[in-house]
């Protein structure tokens, strides 16, 4: 490979000469010491290279090597449980080099070449692959099967495949392509970080991605594959809030990107995951996450690839058929690396100093996010389908193939979904985001989250103020939307009740009056109020301290289901309809609002157990309810059991 | 050893200098001008045989013929030993006192190098300041890092002083309702201050003295005079001796930082000399990683007995919290102290704006066995209770008294009782965290039961003092 030499440094950024065939963003060793850097600027036979490590030392005419290779990552059994930094080093291997702190110029591959799985072939020799289709799978750990895929770009006909305990450098098998040429297969695959990784085709997503958190899951949902921007002024607890959806949503791959936070926040995630049991699995969370770490201190330039890193593995989860969640915290530090490699390669700026091409990464990144139709077979067998449609129309390479791909579509089509046509149909895999953005001074007005408001779907706007008055989580009511309401409604009156958008609705717009009215009572006081403006006031007030208010450290309060959620909403309107009744009827506010069933409403969020139990209690205050305040025995009891058993 | 006499353009505190040989970034120079004046200075960029060298002891004296430049091969180092205990230095690192030469242990790059996250261990051992308004509602641990936002005239050096001298940490209890004893260790103080007048870092000198904490404590001092660009380096010095300390000499360090600000402001006046593109309010681009560089390095290594704590000062400009250099701290600390104009105005000391105020570690150092089991639900009750009290007064003022209900009258009294006695507390008072919480249970108890929404029923039986139930 060709050598080039530097002739400046300034900070992170190196100049050499010399590198005359190495192109745009291909990896380069820097100093005697073999840092690792990326070319991001080429003038003449002059390149600008940014560099993952610290550069103090280095001086002109040092050397640097070309690789020839832009910067990858390797994907394969061994990443779960993984933490890495921004370009890919295991952080815990690295620990066991060089001690507590980190040093320059040590590497270690992504994936330890030591460590031996067990792959299991659910293809057979003589199949017939394209890139994407399943050959195999790697029971990683418990809860996630890694699924060995054909890498992109590869065809043919399978030569060999064997069961058995292998390396991830070990091959597997063999592959014959069409040409004639021989590959093997590995269990193990790399791809540019910088570029997204194919799929057939791009779906919309409509399934909503539950988290367990109220505010979200029913007023603001995100869906899998969607996009969602956490900005908050600090303190206002976006870090909680993100720990909360990686803990537990319900998607199966989680890859966390610590991207320029703090050290102490990653020790937490690392201590923590693998001590807190999943709820889908029972297994410790830390099984199906994998951890990007590049801290505050850590090379600014890395942390403007441990995004592009984070993605990359996330697409790869995604390929095998699992929907990933994905959490930058936080893109302004992403941001604010480019600004600062931007300024060193003297760009002329945007706004800000941001560059120019700020709002181009920044929906790029985005939009590797989505639901989609992954290359190759069917979910967990397509090769295995191919292969027995390859039999029903006779082994004809390629026509057979496609003949018996269509065929498989069209019967996927028109069968019921059970288990053999599921299998062959399409491998639906998606990627959801959900990146913090830390606007300076609270300011959303700045570029960043400006730039990331026009590409995501969910807003969902923490406030400071909340905060102050510890109403966590501090997503602010008013000002957060998600596109992905209409969306998700038919998802809800299937799987949670007819009722349960009418009910939010319902509440939003509760919330949205007690907003209006806010400033009449700050100028003349709640007095001045009609009757039934203040009951509206008091379960406005219910509707946040009761449903929205949600504690992430209390075991009984950190997740609700969607059928709680929806009881907890059906109770508090009940008690707001009932007290409108019984005002009607001559009850005084103040007996209506002392009604001892108040206290169990709002303890009611802490339910938790057995579903028919947690319905039964509910079923009890909703009938407290009824007894307490005089709604008159018409429909009250009918509603009693609407509360407790409609689903 | 390269001496160079190239000196083409002086501007600032900066340095051209032509025609190098073998210079790295980052490398130390040794600079001496015509009139015999000295400078440290350090490479910050070398083009080719250019070399843009930053003057710590600034450039007055200098002239681009005379100019002497040795480059030394290394970069900046600081000298460590425990000997540094109980002395004073400059800001590069010099003895400023009368005491002799420290015979260096080893010799430490002053930049450090990151902690490995993996290697981190989580900072969840509480720290008693026997301060109320930080140990009640927002209580440092050790290894954390929590600044305290102040502005000019507040007493933030009086209350960084009071926790330095009263800092410890407690046993742990087996009993989740008691609090364990204050623990004895080796315990330190390294103390750097940048760009401050005399009369405050006298301030600092003498409280560490007539305490005798300055056996126990290593001084870095910049002050207002002394050049500008230097304070780029006395934060660095100090958290190399800290680290030192910490993590070859078993000590759990306390790193007080001050003042923050004028750190920032010198950063600017390089980055200004260098024409580079500014980020928000001229200050540079990489002013949020710069500070990372120097915050990042409090924490807890795994199977290391020390610790490193820091409590950062800084003045806020015009009190603006969303001012570049708070707003940027905020990002990078685990919480904020903010001092408040308003309470220092009426007497309160210390003057924490509760509110604002947050320690992001407490949830880990606080609790059985740590501190005592109604610690948190009580903290989430007084804070939640103060913020609805001064929501309504600031309704009395509008409406007048009268038109309160009789919850928000309770919310009034208790808002002002907890102004009162739980925040305000003397200068050298000493509380310890079970007075603290009974303090906390005292002022509960003047809101109505049935507001205590936010404290577990059992506790309420347990602490709530009885016979004063509304």
């Amino acid at each position: 490979m060709e050598q080039g030499r530097i002739v400046k440094v300034a900070g992170p950024l190196v100049v050499a000469e010399g590198l005359v065939t190495s192109r745009m963003y291909d990896l380069v060793r820097v100093g005697k010491d073999g840092l690792m850097g990326e070319i991001i600027e080429m003038r003449g036979d002059r390149a600008s290279i940014q560099v993952y490590e610290e550069t103090e030392g280095l001086g002109p005419g040092d050397p640097v090597e070309a690789t020839g290779a832009p910067l990858s990552v390797e994907l394969g059994p061994g990443m779960l449980e993984a933490v890495y930094d921004g370009v890919q080093r295991p952080l815990d291997a690295l620990e066991r080099m060089t001690g507590a702190f980190l040093t320059r110029g040590v590497t270690a591959p992504g994936l330890d070449r030591e460590k031996q799985w067990e792959f299991v072939p659910t293809a057979k020799a003589g199949d017939r692959v394209e890139a994407g289709d399943i050959i195999g799978t790697v029971q990683e750990n418990k809860v996630v099967e890694h699924r060995i895929m054909v890498p992109p770009g590869v065809s043919g006909t399978i030569a060999t495949l064997a069961a058995g305990t292998y390396t991830v450098t070990d091959p597997v098998g063999s592959l014959t392509a069409d040409d004639g040429t021989k590959t093997d297969l590995l269990m193990m695959q790399t791809w540019p970080v910088r570029v997204a990784r194919p799929y057939t085709r791009k779906l919309s997503a409509s399934e909503p991605m539950t988290t367990g958190t109220r505010v979200i899951d029913t007023f603001f949902p995100l869906v899998m594959g969607g996009v969602a921007c956490i900005p908050g002024p600090f303190g206002a607890g976006k870090t909680v809030t993100q720990h909360q959806i990686a803990k537990w949503s319900n998607a199966e791959v989680v890859i966390f990107i610590g991207c320029g936070e703090r050290g102490n926040e990653m020790t937490d995630v690392l201590m923590e995951f693998p001590e807190l049991v999943d709820p889908y699995s029972g297994e410790p969370l830390m099984k199906r996450t994998v951890l990007v770490a590049n801290t505050s201190n850590m090379p600014v330039a890395a942390r403007e690839a441990s995004v592009y890193t984070g993605i990359t593995m996330a697409e790869y989860f995604r390929d095998m058929g699992y929907n990933v969640v994905l959490q930058a915290d936080s893109t302004s530090r992403w941001a604010e690396a480019m600004r600062e490699i931007s300024g060193r390669l003297e760009e002329m700026p945007g706004d800000e100093g941001f560059p120019a091409y700020l709002g181009t990464k920044l929906a790029a990144f985005y939009e590797r996010a989505g639901k989609v139709e992954c290359l190759g077979g069917g979910g967990g067998g397509g090769a295995v389908a191919s292969s027995a449609a390859d039999d029903a129309f006779g082994a004809d390479g390629l026509a057979s193939r496609v003949g018996g791909d269509s065929s498989d579509s069209a019967s996927a089509a028109t069968q019921a979904p059970v288990s053999t046509s599921a299998s062959v149909a399409a491998r639906i895999g998606s990627v959801s985001v959900v990146g913090s953005v830390s606007p300076p001074g609270g300011d959303l007005s700045e570029p960043v989250v400006q730039n990331t408001l026009r590409v995501v779907k969910v807003f969902w706007a923490l406030q400071d103020q909340l905060a102050f008055q510890r109403h966590f989580p501090a997503i602010d009511w008013l000002t957060s939307y998600s596109l992905y309401l209409d969306k998700v409604t038919p998802f809800w009156n299937e799987a949670v009740s007819a009722g349960f958008r009418g009910r939010r609705d319902q509440c939003m717009a509760i919330l949205q009056r007690e907003n209006e009215l806010a400033e009449i009572v700050r100028l003349v006081g709640l007095e001045a109020l009609s009757a039934e403006e203040q009951i509206l006031m008091e379960t406005a007030k219910s509707i946040r301290e009761d449903f929205l208010q949600q504690n992430a450290f209390r075991e009984d309060d950190q997740f609700s289901s969607l059928v709680e959620q929806d009881l907890l909403l059906k109770t508090i309107l009940l008690f707001h309809e009932k007290a409108i009744q019984s005002h009607d009827k001559g009850m005084a506010l103040k007996d209506i609002f002392a009604a001892p069933v108040r206290e169990r409403v709002t303890r009611a969020k802490y339910l938790t157990g057995e579903a028919a139990a947690v319905a039964a209690e509910f079923a009890s205050i909703a009938s407290d309810i009824e007894t307490q305040l005089v709604g008159g025995g018409t429909d009250d009891g009918a509603y009693a059991a609407r509360a407790g058993g409609e689903q | 050893m390269r001496e160079y006499m190239t000196t083409r353009d002086i501007v600032g505190p900066l340095l051209l200098i032509e025609s190098v040989v073998d210079v790295t970034y980052g490398e130390l120079v040794e600079l001496e001008y015509p009139d015999g004046t000295r400078s440290l200075g350090n490479v910050l960029e070398v083009n080719g045989d250019v070399a843009l060298v930053q003057a710590f002891e600034g450039t007055r004296g200098a002239n681009p013929s005379q100019t002497k430049a040795k480059f030394l091969g290394r970069s900046l180092e600081l000298g460590v030993s425990r000997d540094m205990l109980g002395r004073v230095f400059d800001g590069l690192g010099r003895p400023n006192d009368d005491g002799p030469e420290i015979i260096a242990d080893k010799r430490l790059s002053i930049q450090g190098s990151p902690i490995n996250p993996t290697a981190r261990d989580f900072p969840d051992d509480f720290i008693q300041t026997g301060v109320s308004a930080i140990d009640g509602l927002n209580p440092l641990v050790r290894g954390q890092k929590l600044p305290i936002f102040s502005g000019s005239g507040l007493p933030h050096n009086e209350l960084a002083a009071q926790i330095a001298r009263q800092a410890a940490v407690l046993a742990r209890s087996a009993k989740a309702d008691v609090v364990g004893d204050k623990l004895e260790g080796e315990f330190a103080v390294v103390f750097a201050a940048m760009g401050i007048t005399f009369e405050d870092a006298d301030f600092f000198t003498q409280e560490f003295r007539t305490t005798s904490a300055i056996e126990r404590a290593v001084l870095f001092l910049n002050l207002a005079d002394d050049p500008a660009v230097e304070r780029i380096a006395t934060p660095r010095m100090a958290l190399t001796a800290a680290e030192y300390l910490a993590y070859e000499c078993d000590m759990h360090v306390l790193v007080i930082l001050t003042d923050m600000t004028y750190y920032c402001e010198a950063l600017r006046e390089v980055s200004a000399a260098r024409k580079e593109v500014p980020g928000r309010r001229g200050y540079p681009g990489y002013l949020y990683t710069d500070l990372a560089s120097l915050y990042e390095r409090a924490g807890r290594v795994k199977g290391r007995a020390g610790s490193i704590t820091q409590v950062p000062i800084l003045s806020m400009p015009d009190d603006d919290k969303t001012h570049p250099i708070p707003d940027l701290t905020g990002y990078i600390t685990e919480g904020q102290i903010i001092l408040d104009r308003n309470l220092h105005r009426r007497g309160i000391y210390p003057p924490v704006a509760v509110l604002p105020s947050l320690s992001r570690l407490k949830q880990k150092g606080i609790g059985a066995g740590k501190t005592r089991e109604d610690h948190a639900d009580l903290s989430n009750q007084l804070f939640g209770s103060y913020a609805r009290g001064l929501q309504a007064k600031e309704l009395a003022v509008i409406l007048g008294e009268a038109a309160l209900s009789d919850d928000d009258k309770a919310f009034v009294a208790f808002a002002d009782a907890f102004e009162d006695r739980f925040i305000r507390q003397g200068k050298h008072e000493e509380r310890s965290v079970a007075e603290t919480l009974a303090l906390g249970w005292e002022l509960a108890a003047l809101l109505p039961r049935s507001e205590l929404k936010r404290i577990k029923d059992e506790y309420v039986e347990k602490y709530l003092p009885t016979g004063t139930d509304a």
